[in-house]
């Protein structure tokens, strides 16, 4: 058990715990923040796997917009002043049971299967790569990606904006 | 078994998955229905990678972990702007009681 298994268990330690307050806590505020300790773990784990740029793709676009995104829409459709700001839960126990079931198999599932899996040829740093690759493999992917963005942007502000009366 | 490998990696996605659609099934808030989703794209987002490496696939798995994070982000607009036109016309955003479509 060397140094890198340590940092991956507290990692993952970190991301499953924080996950699991996310979706149990009553406080919609304290779900937000700790989905921002889930996102960094993840982001950890990242680094662990030797995608360093996709970490720091996941801190700027998910600690950085979407955490904050979801904060304003807390924000914005909850009443602040009064005390209602709990959200309710339904259908605990079904659920509960579906997904541990599911958990379960799906656990099995990974630990028995003989993977092949030796580490591969990762680069030390994986920026200028994945860069070529998104130029020349993945060229098509990446321009529709971009168009969509600007779909979206156009999209959201036109949903979002009060009508004029 | 405490050696971590890819099966470490996989065990931490279901995870995040399982508790994902937890959250997803169980929350009448539609901000944390949102949540949820984000969950398990994360988590999706681990095995790209963790295949990616331990695969011998090269880069592809980090690049569609990219694709995968820009889609997070417009769907997570998208939704919102959605969620504010909800709560303007109905006042609030639990998911289980806006079940009308037109008044």
């Amino acid at each position: 058990m060397n140094l890198y298994d340590i940092i991956f268990y507290l990692f993952a330690a970190i991301t499953v715990v924080s996950a699991l307050f996310v979706v149990t806590t009553r406080n919609i505020i304290y779900s937000a923040f700790f989905l921002l300790f889930t996102f960094s773990g993840v982001a950890g784990i990242y680094v662990l796997l030797g995608a360093d740029f996709i970490a720091v793709v996941q801190i700027l676009v998910y600690v950085g917009g979407i955490l904050i995104l979801l904060l304003f829409g807390i924000m914005l459709t909850n009443k602040i002043t009064n005390v209602e700001i709990r959200t309710g839960t339904v259908h605990m126990l079904p659920a509960g049971i579906a997904t541990g079931i599911f958990l379960g198999v799906v656990v099995s599932a990974m630990v028995w299967t003989n993977w092949k899996s030796e580490p591969g040829l990762i680069p030390l740093t994986t920026t200028k790569a994945i860069g070529n690759l998104l130029i020349t493999d993945y060229v098509l992917i990446f321009e529709l990606l971009g168009i969509l963005l600007l779909v979206a942007l156009i999209g959201a502000a036109s949903i979002a904006r009060r009508d004029k009366e | 078994m405490l050696q971590v490998g890819l099966t470490h990696f996989l065990i931490v996605s279901a995870i995040l998955f399982s508790l994902g659609i937890y959250g997803i099934v169980t929350r009448k808030n539609a901000v944390m229905v949102l949540m949820g989703i984000e969950l398990v794209l994360n988590s999706t987002n681990i095995n790209f990678i963790a295949f990616s490496k331990y695969g011998n696939f090269g880069l592809g798995g980090q690049v569609i972990a990219l694709f995968v994070i820009i889609l997070a982000a417009a769907e997570a607009a998208i939704a919102l702007a959605i969620v504010l036109n909800i709560y303007k016309t109905f006042t609030n955003v639990n998911v289980d009681e806006i079940d009308n479509l037109k008044d």
